[in-house]
């Protein structure tokens, strides 16, 4: 798109036309801008603490949560931990999809079938899953199963409830056309029905992944022997802040990476969704 | 009326309803259509918006369901959709997931009649036949308008239909496209030596591209008269301007405005 119209300087150094002629600076503005934003900010951090403005003790540093970082990472607990929490996700969002897309589709595609389960899936999507800890933890102890069960019921839902509504809404014209062309209801579904779910069940994949981390964190943190959110927890009554910030950091950092995959996937998926033609 | 001995497609008193949620009752929305269009003919339909053009069509290809009389293909009563018959939709509908290629030989997959390299041979034939060629592995949603229009028409081409069915397959396209389309179907058409049944609510395409236009009537639809269009069998646009263009133009042009006005969608000059 080139622009054809007077623009103000700061748009009209985002089209194309400006392209040759621009700068490092102008192409990476954006990132640039954010880089120094946060290196500011821990420098603030750390000059507040030293400066003693701040309690170190509660706030914890920059510095202080490198060192406490690398402490951990000698120590080896740290690896014990992020398996620990790893196995944990892994089984549960596993689990989660492989149960939770067919009976999406499933429940896509029968009606009947989708009049006996809808009941109870939108019963159990509408309550916070966290509540269901203590019965969880009843059943499944404390150990890696009840993890894994509050993982697999966090993520499961929304997988599900998005892969159902993509088979639910494929578009009428398609159908015709596969029809038209005399497709069996097996064909239907391979070549129409499943093709248009794929953005649906990744959003689905997407929303699943923060309820699967929250609820890691928090299982761990009701009762465990070992993971992040354990290792968060007994940091913190024990009034280790710059442990507490590693663990902080660890999921903040998984959850961003595995999002932003995710989405990477989704935006190479989103020209599949029927919307987006004409 | 020249007829063949055996038509490609007869009609014969097609009649079909629907039951309509908001009046809580059955509307007849074909009442006894007949109709026949010999091999290599391109026959147009015409008439009032919502009379049932569409819905004839559907019957034709198999996709609706008949209430009373018959369609016959070669003959034969059509009771499904069949390879025999490949249906053009206004909106193009291709599968976004699928290239240019993998969209035109859909088809040719569902039906299972040829081996996957016969299947990409053919297809690219099509996508040569329509003019895209260098375009095979192109997605539709980098394709403009008519170009996606065309990819519609080789994908229902492509399993070598004998009667192509279009439900006006140009009306989303803005004038200029559409009228260079209409030269381009009507050279596919001859090259691929295919019998057509076409709706538009434009007269002048109408005209433009067939033998026969078939005026249906408003519903419950009959037809209401068949013109024949006597120029030359050598189209081009340059037809559009001639008298007796403009003559058969306003003759069907007042056909439709009685029918129109008959159920009170307009009022009678
Ligand atoms: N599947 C259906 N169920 C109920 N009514 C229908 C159905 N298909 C078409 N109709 C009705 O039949 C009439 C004719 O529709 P259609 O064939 O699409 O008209 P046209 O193509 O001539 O504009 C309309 O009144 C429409 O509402
Ligand atoms: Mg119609």
């Amino acid at each position: 798109m080139t622009a054809t119209l007077n623009t103000p300087s700061s748009i009209a150094d985002d089209t194309e036309d400006a392209a040759p002629r621009r700068s490092f600076y102008a192409t990476h503005e954006t990132t640039i801008i954010g880089t120094i934003s946060v290196v500011a900010f821990l420098f603030f951090w750390e000059y507040a603490v030293a400066q003693k403005w701040v309690n170190a003790l509660f706030t914890s540093s920059p510095l202080r949560i490198i060192t406490a970082g690398s402490a951990m990472v000698k120590e080896g607990t740290i690896w014990q931990d992020l398996a620990t929490s790893g196995i944990e996700f892994g089984l549960g969002f596993g689990l989660a999809t492989i149960i939770g897309v067919p009976l999406g589709i499933l429940m896509g595609w029968y009606r009947r079938l989708n009049a006996v389960l809808e009941p109870f899936v939108n019963a159990l999507y509408a309550t916070p899953r966290i509540a269901l800890l203590p019965l969880i933890v009843i059943w499944f102890g404390i150990d890696l199963g009840s993890k894994v069960a509050i993982v697999f019921l966090s993520t499961v839902f929304p997988i599900l409830v998005n892969t159902m509504v993509g088979i639910r809404t494929v578009d009428r014209d398609f159908i015709k056309v596969a029809r038209s062309f005399g497709a069996s209801d097996r064909q239907l579904f391979m070549t129409v029905a499943l093709p248009s779910t794929v953005p649906f069940l990744l959003t689905g994949l997407r929303l699943g992944l923060g309820h699967a981390l929250i609820g890691i964190v928090v299982g761990e943190m009701y009762g465990a022997t070992s993971g992040i959110g354990y290792m968060m927890a007994v940091a913190g009554a024990t009034f280790q802040t710059d442990r507490v910030m590693v663990g902080i950091i660890v999921i903040a950092a998984s959850g961003m990476i595995m999002t932003q995959m995710l989405k990477m996937i989704e935006m190479r998926f989103e020209k599949w969704r029927v919307d987006s033609r004409g | 009326m020249s007829i063949a001995p055996t038509p490609k497609m007869q009609a014969r008193g097609l009649r079909i309803g629907f039951y309509n949620e908001r009046i809580k009752k059955r509307l007849n929305v074909l009442d006894g259509i007949d109709l026949s269009v010999a091999e290599g003919e391109l026959v147009c339909i015409v008439g009032p918006s919502g009379c049932g053009k569409s819905t004839f069509l559907g019957a034709v290809d198999g996709l609706t369901r008949i209430d009373g009389g018959d369609v016959l293909i070669d003959g034969h009563a059509v009771t499904t959709t069949g390879p025999d018959r490949a249906m053009v939709f206004q909106h193009d509908s291709l599968f976004p997931w699928r290239t240019v290629l993998q969209n035109v030989v859909y088809g040719i997959e569902i039906q299972n009649s040829m081996s996957k390299a016969d299947m990409n041979d053919r297809g690219r034939q099509l996508v040569e036949l329509v003019g895209l060629k260098g375009f095979e592995d192109h997605f539709p949603h980098e394709l403009s308008g008519g170009m996606r229009q065309r990819v519609n028409i080789a994908r229902a081409l492509a399993p070598d239909p004998e009667l192509l069915l279009l439900d006006e397959p140009f009306a989303a396209l803005d004038a200029q496209t559409r009228e260079f389309m209409q030269v381009e179907l009507l050279k596919i058409l001859n090259r691929a030596k295919k019998t057509a049944l076409f709706i538009t609510h434009q007269i002048d395409e109408a005209i433009f591209l067939s033998n026969r236009v078939a005026v249906f009537s408003a519903r419950p639809a009959r037809v209401k008269e068949i013109v024949e269009i006597d120029l030359p069998k050598e189209r081009s646009l340059a037809l559009k301007h001639e008298t007796r263009f403009r003559d058969l133009q306003a003759y069907i042009w007042r056909l439709i405005e009685e029918e129109s006005a008959r159920t009170g969608l307009v009022t009678a000059s």
